[in-house]
């Protein structure tokens, strides 16, 4: 086999994986948007929005399908998590660029990638066990939108802590070399120089660690209480739309079962379009490098 | 260059291994169907479906070339796919509703619902009407019912759960008026719930709660119509609020579908029932 054929058939394989790849995602959408026609069509996206509560029925004349406490669930857990998460993961990403020694830094890193790696599962029962009676204590009945938000804080922290540290490690070296022979502080070097530079990188950070929020399911099962309703407080339960999806599947029979794949729609366009804006983040990054 | 190669070769060995498991995997249905291989697929409620998973265990042993299969999806689903063809038996854990008729039912244990309260709560018991208050919203503090200061929090069952449908033909209830805080999915996650709460009510499976109690989880078990809930009362068809767990088929079983269903009520697997803390028939 000469040299040239082998490269051939590589390119070929490596073209008929990502082809491979490419088309799966393709597959989820086409599956997505076929399972869910049911509910388009015989629910109808008026009253997705326009009936007076969520209690589908197989038969979509009986059911009332209105999706928008649960939205309203989702993007608040979502939008809460990553208030918390973001400003923490971002500065423990400067933390240790910057002001920790090296051999500390390395140790702390090695910390978060160990968090990455817990179980979500996990997270919810500690939330279930521990958390939940601690804000039941507070303020009744305990399972809510605020243990939500910390269970969820919590997991996605180290996605937002690594992905920030990489961003900020990318920074050229020259930026800080140039900062440091300007006799800049640390603090002016940090927020006039480092985070600007870093921006884009940092902006990709916390909208990927969004997305893991969003389609986190388990730990917010356990932990959220799962009514049907507009949460008033922090103290009220919520009802996401993957713990929709997770409790209702086994038991959800026709247009019930194509509502529940109209909210793995309505979560994969969501998804979707925070990729979208990572992706238009770090383009307008690299026209301004070149 | 040599480097390059390996890389090359590696790829080609995780390529192939994708294809060999591929393989593997539709390959395997097919060495079932063949040679005498009978099988018996179970579809329905999440209840029966541990127990069913364990007798098949157990029926497999004595009958080498039969295999149990049981899949979950709520006992709605079960008689739907024994109507449809789709399984050989479908599990139901409540009573057949009328509509129903046109199944043979075969009765293999029966499961008690009971009211837990966290074990610091001084309600001793509640009237019907009382749970009702609570569970439609009208009461909203323990001192309504006679308790002491503090806020009640509903622990209510998803949609579409047996137990919540139990509970609300018992208590003559409509699912969409019930007010609660909490939905939980099952009995273990609605016990975590009501221990870590010591304002919260919710109803469980007897088995599960028996078993919890027992083990020092603080909660305590409400008597229903003044009948104290216990596996005893289950079985002896006292306790109110109790269900049957059916096995259902859409015409007369025959051959190993009709052993199986016997196997399955018989005292053989009386141990197995009780493990998953149901009520044997007597």
């Amino acid at each position: 086999m000469s040299p040239s054929s082998k490269d051939r058939l590589l390119t070929t394989l490596l073209q008929a994986l990502a082809a491979v790849v490419g088309l799966l995602v393709l597959l989820i959408f086409a599956f997505l948007i076929r399972e869910s026609t049911p509910a388009m069509t015989q629910v109808g996206l008026s009253r997705f929005v326009a009936d007076e509560s969520w209690h589908p029925s197989a038969d979509a004349a009986h059911g009332s399908f209105n999706l928008l406490p649960i939205l309203a669930g989702t993007l608040l857990t979502s939008a809460g998590a990553i208030l918390v998460a973001a400003p923490l993961g971002i500065f423990s990403a400067v933390f240790c660029q910057l002001y920790a020694p090296p051999s500390l830094g390395w140790l702390y890193r090695r910390m978060i990638e160990l968090m990455a790696g817990v179980p979500s599962v996990v997270y919810g029962l500690w939330g279930l066990v521990v958390l939940v009676p601690w804000i039941a204590a507070l303020h009744p009945p305990g399972p809510s939108l605020l243990a939500g938000i910390m269970i969820l804080a919590l997991m996605i922290l180290p996605t937002v802590a690594l992905l920030a540290d990489a961003a900020l490690a990318s920074v050229p070296r020259e930026y800080l070399q140039g900062a440091a022979a300007l006799g800049l502080s640390r603090n002016t070097t940090t927020c006039q120089i480092l985070l600007p530079a870093a921006r884009s990188g940092l902006v990709t950070a916390v909208i990927l660690a969004l997305v893991r929020a969003i389609g986190e399911t388990m730990a917010v099962l356990m932990v959220c209480g799962n009514v049907v309703r507009m949460p008033a407080s922090l103290f009220d339960p919520v009802r996401t739309l993957t713990s929709t999806i997770a409790l209702e599947m086994g038991y959800a029979r026709d247009d019930h079962r194509a509502a529940l794949f109209a909210c793995g729609l309505v979560l994969l366009v969501a998804v979707a379009v925070l990729i979208v804006f990572a992706e238009l983040f770090s383009r307008r990054k690299t026209h301004a490098a070149a | 260059m040599s480097q390059q190669l390996m890389k090359f070769h590696l790829l080609l060995a995780v390529l192939l291994l994708w294809l060999v498991a591929g393989c593997g995997l539709s390959g395997s249905g097919q060495s079932d169907s063949d040679a005498e291989t009978t099988r018996i697929t179970l579809t329905g409620s999440s209840t029966i479906a541990p127990l069913a998973n364990e007798i098949g265990k157990r029926f497999e042993a004595q009958h080498p070339h039969v295999r149990v299969d049981v899949q979950t999806g709520g006992s709605s689903r079960g008689v739907a796919d024994v109507r449809r063809g789709l399984a050989s038996i479908g599990m139901v854990s409540r009573e057949l509703a009328e509509r129903e008729s046109d199944l043979q039912n075969f009765t293999i244990a029966r499961d008690g619902v009971c009211l837990i309260v966290h074990e610091s709560n001084p309600i001793e018991s509640l009237t019907d009407e009382q749970v009702v208050a609570i569970y439609s919203g009208q009461a909203d503090n323990w001192q309504d019912v006679g308790g002491s200061d503090a806020a009640i929090t509903v622990v209510n069952k998803a949609e579409g759960r047996s137990t919540l449908e139990l509970f609300c033909s018992y208590f003559k209830l409509d699912s969409k008026t019930i007010q609660a805080d909490v939905v939980i999915g099952d009995n273990e996650q609605g016990i975590k719930t009501v221990a870590g709460n010591p304002g919260s009510i919710g109803y469980v499976s007897i088995g599960s709660a028996e078993f919890n109690r027992e083990h020092g989880v603080p909660i305590k078990l409400l008597p229903i119509a003044g009948i104290a809930p216990s596996q005893a009362r289950v079985a002896d068809g006292s306790f109110p609020l109790a269900r049957p767990l059916n096995l259902v088929t859409r015409e007369t079983p025959t051959g190993v579908v009709q052993q199986f269903i016997e196997f399955a009520q018989s005292a053989e697997v009386h141990d197995l029932v009780e493990e998953l803390s149901f009520v044997p028939l007597q």
